[in-house]
């Protein structure tokens, strides 16, 4: 045991004091935050704020128009397209005499996307109102204020739980779950990948032999594995606190108000790459409004535990390909894949589980322990015992940890005899005949 | 007083006998010879010594008890011929590292890290990576690592590969030092040379079994083929008898191999008896390097593989 901690202490402390380990754990966070605030405060200054002249000889806008957020009307005298520069506006926008819709805007840059878009809502809007107006003789504003009055119907979701009624908030267990699902997925390449290079340093740089001739293979590989999974907690647990601390200063810098522009503007976005910056604007507005509603204590605790054993069930696994393969890295490749595999299944049973927490594809991928570590963690946020029983829970935990027994178990076995092997890459049945035999 | 006895050791893999029936013992602080060809069975007869491997059947007894891979690995060094340290560790915190894993407080380790680098003039290593030092610098701090924890058994696998002859003398000489100190050394190896010139006692396997056992002296006169070698101050007038055959003729010197029947007074009374003044006359003992060439060959010297039943 005292020297099982021995190996565990110089697998942590070289990989913690190294000089990657140090940059990315403080760079990520930084990188994170960082891309936030960069959306967010772009998302508010990127609207323009145009000032437009109308030139409205009939008079079908004037009156009924509204300033929009981006843009702003008027209806000066003597504007015409030769002088509105001078007199400080950025366009001009000359109504048609007749009937036609062919409205002109005259501007000597072309107009942001939703800078148009809010000109033809408004220019929509204004003469459908004009038209409600002389034709039905109804007063627009009049009309808002009725239908207010009819009121607006709100679904306030709720489910019992025990004693205690509990707010739904779906979208919110959605984002949790997807995110500690594809954190997990993530950490179990990163880490299991790093365990496997490990072994693999110690048998090609020839130091396996030497260090088994004092310990036993399998303190070597406990001694790994747990030092590296040390590594990765202490990485996530300081992500975590950086990440936190950081978007606390942060919302404490930009005032209320800039975060609300950034949620409204974002509101009136769409499309591709705006959707992303929309998602992340509104996000960073609803941060400290949707903390509250979760169960955080459940899901980190829940977490950490499929965090900790997802990682040693596949670690032993990557431990064991590792100590097979030689210096070639196509063999790692090729025997990686039986392990990266089921993993990846994992992702796409997870998918599918967030959209369907309760059926049966989510329920047998969240205690089979090859996926249990990806596809629970996407069930957990929607409620336990609601979404997952406890039963199911119990049951997932149980046979994940058995499943980490039995993996280590064999994979030892492997591990204590590829790690002084030589030569050709075994084949699968050799290693079954490793990992099976009796002595 | 025997440090090491094997009894029937036997180690058998899938598609070869590696190990088959070997026992012999060692003496305390003798330097003991493990030779071999090529895929022997050595290294796997090594591993089960270290307790890496346990074998199929038979016992080791080492210092007079059962051997117990846990305990007694405190009390060997064991430098295999696949070795290596870690790259990118630093010298001095890889030396303490290893000597902790063999159970030595950190104190202690540093201690005796500090009496062989003094010794080896390696103090201005510790802060050096590994990567950063030459194949014989490594192999010099392999030896090191190896020997640091007092152990009363050294096994060294092909100690010399890769050493320049400065720094081989240099490890030769730490080797009988450490004889000496009572350190009994297992060298393994298949350099006849080097063999002849430290081991007291050798043992000799090929295809998994032991074909020879014995000490360097007794292995010789076993295999020695009665040859003489006569030295004379003018040439010899007759040379043929029926004392013996000629081997090799000089004009001055004479390689002969003693018939049976008779001695080296007579071929040397023959020799007398021309009138000729003998300047030396003395036996030619076969090499190790020929005996062993001529037990090994003959045998497949890559081993074949065969079936278990």
């Amino acid at each position: 045991m005292n020297k099982t901690w021995i190996i565990i202490k110089r697998e942590y402390i070289t990989r913690v004091r190294n000089k990657t380990f140090i940059l990315s754990t403080i760079l990520t966070p930084l990188l994170f935050v960082g891309l936030i605030a960069t959306i967010t405060f772009i998302s508010v200054k990127n609207v323009d704020r145009e000032k437009v002249a109308v030139v409205d000889p009939q008079g079908i806008l004037k009156g009924n128009i509204e300033n929009a957020k981006a843009i702003t009307f008027e209806f000066p005298a003597d504007v015409d397209s030769s002088n509105y520069k001078e007199k400080g506006y950025t366009a001009v926008l000359y109504v048609p005499a007749d009937s036609s819709k062919e409205y002109r805007l005259v501007s000597k840059k072309q107009f942001g996307l939703i800078a148009e878009g809010n000109l033809e809502d408004k220019i929509n809007q204004s003469i459908e109102n004009n038209m409600l107006k002389t034709k039905y003789n109804i007063d627009v504003k009049e009309l808002e204020q009725q239908k207010e009055q009819a009121g607006n119907v709100n679904i306030n979701q709720a489910y019992y739980e025990g004693s205690e009624v509990k707010k739904g908030n779906s979208a919110l267990a959605y984002g949790i779950g997807y995110g500690s699902g594809f954190l997990i997925y993530i950490t179990l390449f990163i880490y299991g990948t790093m365990v496997m290079r490990g072994v693999m340093e110690e048998k090609t740089s020839r130091i396996a032999e030497v260090v088994v001739s004092s310990v036993k293979p399998f303190q070597l590989m406990i001694g790994k594995i747990v030092g590296i999974g040390a590594v990765g907690l202490t990485q996530f647990l300081m992500w975590i606190v950086l990440i936190f601390t950081l978007l606390g200063v942060a919302s404490a810098l930009l005032p209320t108000e800039t975060l609300q522009q950034a949620s409204d503007a974002s509101q009136q976005m769409n499309g591709g790459s705006v959707g992303m910056a929309k998602n992340a604007a509104t996000g960073f507005a609803d941060f400290k409004g949707t903390m509250a509603a979760a169960n955080w204590f459940l899901i980190i605790s829940c977490f950490l535990f499929y965090f900790l054993f997802g990682y040693l069930f596949y670690a032993s696994l990557f431990a064991a390909v590792g100590s097979a393969v030689n210096e070639d890295p196509a063999d790692a490749q090729s025997l990686l894949l039986p392990i990266t595999l089921p993993i990846i299944v994992g992702i796409f049973i997870m998918i599918n589980a967030i959209t369907n927490p309760s059926g049966t594809l989510a329920v047998w991928g969240s205690i089979i322990p090859f996926f249990s570590p990806i596809v629970m963690m996407a069930r957990i946020p929607f409620g336990v015992p609601g979404t997952v029983p406890y039963w199911q829970l119990i049951l997932s935990m149980v046979l994940l940890v058995a499943g980490f027994l039995f993996t280590t178990w064999a994979c030892g076995k492997i591990y204590r005899t590829g790690i002084l092997m030589y030569g050709k890459k075994p084949t699968w049945k050799e290693m079954w005949k490793w990992a099976f035999r009796k002595y | 007083m025997d440090l090491l006895e094997l009894r029937n050791l036997k180690k058998h893999y899938a598609t070869q006998k590696a190990v088959d029936d070997i026992s012999f013992s060692i003496k305390k602080g003798s330097i003991f010879g493990l030779l071999g060809p090529n895929g022997a069975g050595k290294t796997t007869l090594l591993r089960m010594i270290t307790g890496i491997f346990y074998p199929d059947s038979g016992d080791i007894i080492f210092n007079g008890k059962k051997f117990n891979p846990q305990e007694d690995v405190r009390d060997i060094g064991y430098m295999p011929e696949e070795r290596g340290l870690y790259k990118k560790m630093k010298i001095g915190e890889q030396a303490v590292y290893l000597a902790q894993l063999k159970g030595l407080k950190k104190s202690e380790a540093l201690e005796k890290i500090k009496y062989w680098f003094t010794r080896l003039e390696m103090e201005s290593w510790w802060n050096k990576k590994i990567e950063d030092l030459s194949k014989g610098m490594s192999q010099k701090l392999q030896f090191v690592t190896t020997v640091l924890h007092d152990p009363s058994l050294i096994i060294l696998d092909e100690p010399f590969s890769g050493l320049d002859p400065v720094n081989a003398n240099l490890i030769k000489d730490e080797i009988f030092h450490l004889a000496q100190r009572g350190a009994t050394i297992i060298f393994s190896t298949h350099r006849m040379e080097q063999v002849e010139e430290i081991c007291d006692h050798i043992v000799l396997v090929n295809q998994g079994k032991k074909i020879l056992d014995g000490t360097v002296n007794e292995v010789k006169q076993t295999y020695k083929e009665n040859i003489f070698s006569i030295k004379t101050s003018e040439a010899a007038a007759v040379i043929s008898s029926h004392l013996f055959d000629v081997v090799e003729h000089k004009e001055k010197q004479l390689l002969v191999k003693i018939n049976e029947g008779s001695t080296s007074n007579d071929v040397l009374q023959h020799f007398i008896n021309q009138n000729l003044t003998i300047e030396s006359f003395n036996e030619v003992l076969p090499s190790l390097n020929e005996i062993f060439i001529k037990l090994v060959e003959g045998t497949r010297a890559t081993r074949q593989f065969q079936t278990v039943a």
